[in-house]
């Protein structure tokens, strides 16, 4: 009794998408707006020993020059926490413009606010700095012997290393042994919308901020610390998102700059940043190197394995993707050891992007894997089916679901893979070298820490609202939440309108890590199903209703009515029950209280991923003409929607595996690629037809909705596949990513 | 973007006469890369002079037997010229090869020759580069360089030039026709881009003012057997790494003319007049395609990232002569 | 062939009408209505669209070309108005993605981008779809290696690529074929 759960329900905000008419933030309307440009610093390490806005400031239309030496002083500087807590969550813990010291190139060192936006930018040229430089890290091999193992990475959340069993024993007596290092570019995600953020303050203790982010409730909370001002202050809005990938999960400099801005100059101002500031302004994934050693015994089976990463982070914090997590666990394996190693930077500190960790992480564990099954003769599938673990490796929990192996069964069907000749270099159409790969995908599902919540409230025409402070950036979790909150109260989805976008709204964990429809979800059905029983429960002690005296346990909700389970015939509408009983509406603020993650199971998503390549035999040009990839996320709340991530997510594995790379330029500490003609996406003809599966798998351990999530997963494993594939096609192992065409010739 | 003013013109005398008298104005055709550049500060004209109402947007038949591309007629437009495909496949080709339809229907083939490096250093006005600020150096040299030229490099600068219609008027010999006020040339197309040497910041012989009114495609059979190929990382909507213009006729098993130039790999389109000299008269075998593309690349410098542009440049030609040969024996 | 100088002719001095570099009124025709505005040369059809107008419909993903999140028809030709000067569009047609549908009822394009999902934060769609409509009139959209290509100009980082092509198709196929779709 599910109706509209599984269905694949249009967007319920396409409409307005393909007309043109969604407001992203850059494009509120605001009375007496303003401009604003931000200058970065084009060294990466020193301080600023001069800088001269006098001509900026004659310069035609310009309100505010602001600087170190003028710019508002922040209040505290919160420390780098995952916006997953619920709490302040900023991107790094450094907050610009403060003083006259720089930490990395691009930083932000002058903020110009001019009545247009042509005007604010000229300006922003007329700006003369003279900066004193000190040598910069910006490669990991220029320190590497620096590195170090750090307590804890990624804002404190995972430990800087994990052990268990005795890993050098068990390599030393395995009977096969893989070992080899990969490297991988630093990437940035580019979302098409560049982040903006507008700020209206309406009075000195009240701001609104129109922002591009993954939650807006992350931002009022880091806003509001950072500026010493109660949330109740701030307002945060965040009506559509142009996509994110992570680059919108945690909150940069530029709300809080806005809001300084704004309040200096008096009037509104709005900060749209440009591509090329979209490099150096919201993280990215970081420049890494990772060991990985599998000790396995002749049929392959696994009994060690040893992963490290070394990688670059900032000059404040310890961050590292956790690229070790779900290699981790994604095999029967007694004996592990994963160590992160970190090296300081004149960085931004980097940050989540798409598939945190797992889309590296599971890149070495995979390419590894297929190595072992090449030694030892094994089919690369057959190899992980044999290794396969029922339990968390990890803690030796049960999974709460795995669906693993109907996905690699799925998988291998809708590919065809048991025809494949392991030969490498077996198959050949003219110039092209032909070669199938697969690869595991495993992601963690992460709970969030506090209580989630939404608010529901249900007319008497027999129409709901639906409300919490979620963002849509893509995800269409307004279009999910629309379909869970219609069947809980059995209304039909047009019924029910799903409100999101706001800090007014109960609070909900930015959508992170997959967790946002799953956080969301959770808190929307707990509070529906409270709407529908406060309902139920009036009916049934209203002497007028039909249902008067029947047990509420015995009532169910279908078409907007409430009827005897037993007895569809005997009930009535909501709509009935609330005008006899004049109540205008029923309301209900419910909470979700997340399972703790350690809940005595193991929580993960599982897939399957397999790619065709063609290979240029003589000029190295790589090509993926298929992929098919075959998910576990729990259950699927709309299949469409579901689907389109997946598949999203495969084509940016693809974009990993053969495209993507940011290059620094060590000697001016710079990206020497920051534009979408350099910085290369796949573009359409690049992306081959893409056949995504999801096998449903029952969970009720996770959330009350038993959801895993999509976002993330359908990346993870991609890029192995297609690593794999090469070698399958051409003979040769790919050890560093992006797969350009010179490592090839 | 600076502060600029804005003139429209329509016909070519108001037009050069406008640009010439005044040194700090530019002339605007399709703008996508004249606006791109203006906007980074690397161009810095104070008035543009929009060309677009100019009546040079046709194609029309010379009386020799060539084809005349109007300077403002639109990349779209020349590539889907039933004519050009015909008679000159490698010209059509190489502008569907190039940026994207959108950028097609704006730019003009004129605009296509003139513009500039996509050097990300010369894009960035805070460093080095000797192009856009002579004297200050060469970014590139040591830097980020995976996209730069192997040919026709200097001490001064190694940048690529981006042209792809160039590279197939490079192996026509076509002719660029220009006005101004000293009146109207004809430039050879090899005359017409110059090497960087010590003056990178040279890259072509017009003056100030003088308009390229049109390009003069030359009678010539052998280029109705032609075609464009380029070699990327993405599958469109990216300069070349490495690409090849060629015309052919093979007679009985021999070369009996070929024209070949390179994009994506040196400082101008060029002309691979080695390759083309091992080529006249050989047999069409894949052994004398190879010695071809050793002896063009004889003389290429890498400079460390770009370092793989030279083996690609070479199997580049190879596959160009090859699949040219094939198709020749098909037909 | 040598450089040469030929036939002599005397160009007309600068008698331009020059406009800038402040703030001039400038006329725009964009679906079907005529707008007036005052704004300086330098401002680019994209920001004229969006700041000046309120058209935001049209978006703004690189500002360099690079992305096609700004296209808009001008003469009912696809072009990307980050890299084109509104003051130049003068008497031209500008045709933008509020322009595409009928009133309530949404563009075949627009409705099979809906049904087929080819899209998820929808900030590349506006493009997308200008560039599709398009793509039926040029003709471009015989087989899905074709549409590929002449699709590639509009980048979608949430990589709804293979959903656009099966949205081009369904209009293609309903409206009888290539270049039969506008
Ligand atoms: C993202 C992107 C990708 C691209 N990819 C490719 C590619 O793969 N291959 C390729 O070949 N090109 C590519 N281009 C470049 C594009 O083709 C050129 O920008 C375009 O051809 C320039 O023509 P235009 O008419 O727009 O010139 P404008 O931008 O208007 O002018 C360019 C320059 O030429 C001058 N000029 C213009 N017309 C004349 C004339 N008639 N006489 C004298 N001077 C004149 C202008 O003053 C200016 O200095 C790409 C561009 C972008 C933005
Ligand atoms: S290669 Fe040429 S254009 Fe590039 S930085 Fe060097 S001098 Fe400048
Ligand atoms: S905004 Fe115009 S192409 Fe990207
Ligand atoms: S739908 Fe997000 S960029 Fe295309």
């Amino acid at each position: 009794m599910s109706p509209a759960i599984g269905a694949t329900l249009n967007r319920v905000d396409g409409r307005f998408k393909v007309r043109g008419e969604s407001r992203y933030s850059a494009e509120v309307q605001v009375t007496n707006l303003t401009h604003a440009v931000v200058v970065n610093s084009k060294i990466a390490s020193g301080r600023i020993s001069a800088i001269d806005t006098s001509e900026a400031e004659r310069a035609a239309g310009v309100l505010a020059v602001l600087t170190h030496r003028n710019m508002g002083r922040v209040a505290t500087v919160p420390r780098l926490l995952p916006s997953l807590a619920g709490l302040a969550a900023p991107g790094q813990s450094f907050f610009p413009m403060q003083d006259e010291s720089i930490h990395y190139g691009g930083q932000p060192i002058a903020v110009v606010v001019a009545d247009t936006i042509e005007r604010a930018d000229h300006a922003a040229t007329l700006i003369r700095v003279e900066y004193e430089t000190t040598p910069a890290t910006t490669l990991l091999d220029q320190d590497r012997d620096r590195a170090y193992v750090p307590e804890r990475i990624f804002g404190g959340l995972l430990p800087g290393q994990n052990s268990r069993g005795d890993v050098a024993k068990a390599l030393a007596a395995a009977e096969v042994c893989v070992q080899a290092t990969y490297r991988f570019a630093p990437n940035h995600h580019n979302p098409i919308e560049p982040s903006a953020s507008t700020a209206v303050w309406d009075d000195v203790d009240r701001l609104t901020i129109y922002d591009s982010t993954q939650g807006p409730n992350s931002v009022q909370l880091t806003v509001a610390e950072l500026l010493g001002l109660p949330p109740i202050s701030i307002r945060v809005v965040s009506h559509a998102v142009g996509g994110s990938f992570g680059s919108k999960a945690m909150v940069w400099h530029h709300p809080t700059l806005v809001a300084l801005a704004a309040r200096h100059v008096g009037r509104p101002v709005r900060l749209a940043l440009t591509r090329e500031q979209m490099f150096t302004s919201c993280g990215h994934r970081e420049e890494q190197e990772q060991q990985i050693t599998i000790g396995a015994a002749a049929d392959g089976r696994i009994s060690a394995l040893r992963h490290h990463k070394y990688s670059l982070t900032s000059r404040f914090d310890d961050w590292a993707e956790p690229s070790l997590q779900s290699a981790a666990v994604a095999y029967t394996n007694p004996n592990y050891e994963g160590v992160y190693h970190l090296v300081r930077g004149n960085t931004i500190t980097p940050t989540f992007m798409r598939a945190p960790g797992e889309a590296s992480g599971m890149f070495a564990l995979e390419c590894a894997m297929d190595e072992l099954a090449e030694r030892v003769g094994v089919d690369p599938l057959e190899l992980r089916m044999r290794n396969v673990s029922d339990t968390d490796p990890s803690s030796g929990n049960p999974w709460s679901s795995s669906g693993l192996r109907e996905c690699y069964q799925r998988a291998a069907e809708l590919f065809g893979w048991h025809d494949r000749d392991p030969q490498p270099r077996s198959r050949r159409e003219g110039q092209w070298l032909v070669g199938t790969g697969m690869a595991s995908a495993l992601y963690p599902v992460t709970q969030p820490v506090n209580p989630q919540r939404a608010k529901a409230r249900l007319y008497n025409d027999g129409t709901a609202v639906v409300e919490a402070g979620v963002s849509e950036f893509g995800t269409g979790v307004f279009t999910a939440m629309t379909q869970v909150a219609a069947d809980a109260l059995g209304l039909p989805p047009e019924r029910v309108r799903f409100v999101g976008g706001s800090s007014d709204l109960p609070n909900i964990t930015a959508a992170v890590g997959s967790a946002g429809t799953s956080a969301v979800g959770s808190a929307v059905h707990v509070t529906v199903c409270e709407l529908r029983d406060q309902l139920i429960r009036r009916a049934v002690a209203d002497d007028h209703s039909p249902l008067h005296g029947a047990d509420p346990a015995r009532v169910q909700v279908r078409d907007g009515k409430m009827v005897l389970s037993d007895r569809p015939d005997v009930g009535e509408t909501y709509a009935d029950l609330l005008h006899r009983t004049m109540t205008p509406d029923v309301e209900v603020l419910g909470t979700w209280n997340p399972p703790p993650q350690d809940a005595g199971y193991g929580i993960h998503t599982f897939g399957a991923q397999m790619a065709e390549v063609v290979v240029d035999a003589e000029l190295g040009v790589v090509r993926v003409r298929r992929m098919v990839g075959v998910f576990a996320p729990g259950r699927v709340l709309n299949r469409k929607l579901a689907h389109s991530q997946l598949m999203g997510g495969m084509l940016w594995g693809l974009g990993q595996a053969l495209l993507e790379a940011t290059r620094m330029d060590p000697r001016l500490g710079r990206w020497a690629n920051s534009s979408l003609a350099d910085y290369l996406v796949p573009v359409n003809a690049d992306a081959p037809d893409v056949v995504v599966d999801t096998i449903e798998q029952h969970d009720d351990v996770v959330n009350p909705i038993g959801i895993k999530g999509v976002g993330e997963i359908g990346v993870v494993g991609a890029a192995a596949a297609i690593a794999n594939a090469v070698h399958h096609a051409t003979g040769r192992r790919m050890y560093e990513l992006p797969i350009t065409l010179e490592k090839l010739l | 973007m600076r502060p600029i003013s804005y003139s429209r013109v329509s016909d070519v005398g108001t037009a050069i006469g406008t640009v010439a008298a005044d040194p700090t104005s530019a002339f605007l055709a399709g703008g996508t890369n004249q606006v791109d550049l203006l906007r980074i500060y690397v161009e810095q004209p104070r008035r543009l002079v929009d060309i677009n109402d100019l009546p040079l947007k046709q194609v029309e038949e010379l009386p020799g037997g060539g084809l005349r591309l109007g300077g403002l007629a639109r990349m779209s437009d020349v590539a889907e010229h039933p004519t050009v495909r015909r008679r000159y496949p490698m010209v059509s080709e190489s502008l569907v090869l190039g940026a994207s339809p959108q950028l097609r229907h704006m730019a003009s083939v004129a605009g296509n020759l003139m513009q500039r490096t996509r050097c990300t250093y010369f894009r960035d006005t805070e460093v080095a580069c000797n192009k856009r600020s002579p004297g200050t150096g060469c970014s590139a040299m040591e830097g980020v360089n995976r996209g730069h030229a192997v040919l026709g490099t200097s001490e001064c600068c190694i940048a690529t030039h981006p042209s792809d219609l160039g590279v197939a008027l490079m192996a026509l010999d076509a002719v660029v026709q220009t006005e101004s006020p000293a009146g109207q040339r004809s430039i050879p197309i090899d005359d017409f881009y110059l090497l960087p040497g010590k003056t990178p910041e040279r890259e072509h012989p017009l003056s100030h003012g003088e308009l390229v009114t049109g390009i003069d495609l030359p009678p010539l059979p052998v280029a109705a057997h032609s075609r464009y190929i380029k070699i990327r990382d993405r599958e469109s909507y990216e300069f070349a790494l490495a690409a090849v213009a060629v015309a052919m006729s093979v007679v009985d098993g021999r070369i009996t003319e070929i024209r070949l130039a390179l994009g994506g790999v040196a400082t101008k389109p060029w002309r691979a007049r080695a390759a083309e000299a091992a080529l006249d008269g050989a047999p069409a075998t894949t052994d004398s395609f190879t010695r071809a593309a050793e002896a063009e690349l004889a003389t290429a410098v890498p400079h460390g990232m770009n370092a793989f542009k030279i083996e690609l440049a070479k199997r580049t030609i190879v596959r160009a002569l090859t699949e040219m040969t094939q198709r020749e024996g098909s037909a | 062939m040598k450089s040469q100088q030929a036939v002599q002719t005397t160009p007309t001095p600068d008698s331009a009408v020059v406009r800038g570099p402040d703030e001039v009124e400038v006329r725009l025709r964009v679906n079907g209505e005529n707008r007036r505005m005052s704004i300086e040369p330098r401002v680019s059809l994209l920001d004229a669209l969006r700041d000046r107008l309120d058209l935001h419909g049209t978006k703004k993903g690189c500002n360099q070309g690079a992305c096609g999140a700004c296209t808009v028809w001008v003469d009912r030709r696809r072009v990307l108005a980050c890299l084109t000067l509104a003051i130049s569009c003068e008497n031209r047609e500008i045709t933008t993605i509020e322009g595409l549908a009928d009133g309530d009822a949404l563009h075949p394009m627009q409705e099979a981008f809906l049904d087929l999902d080819a899209f998820q934060c929808g900030y590349c769609t506006p493009g997308q779809i200008m560039s599709a409509v398009a793509l039926l009139t040029e003709g471009h959209a015989g087989d899905d290696d074709e549409i590929k290509e002449w699709m590639s100009g509009n980048l979608c980082r949430c990589a709804a690529y293979p959903h656009i092509r099966a949205a081009i198709r369904r209009v293609r196929d309903e409206q009888g074929g290539d270049r039969a779709a506008h």
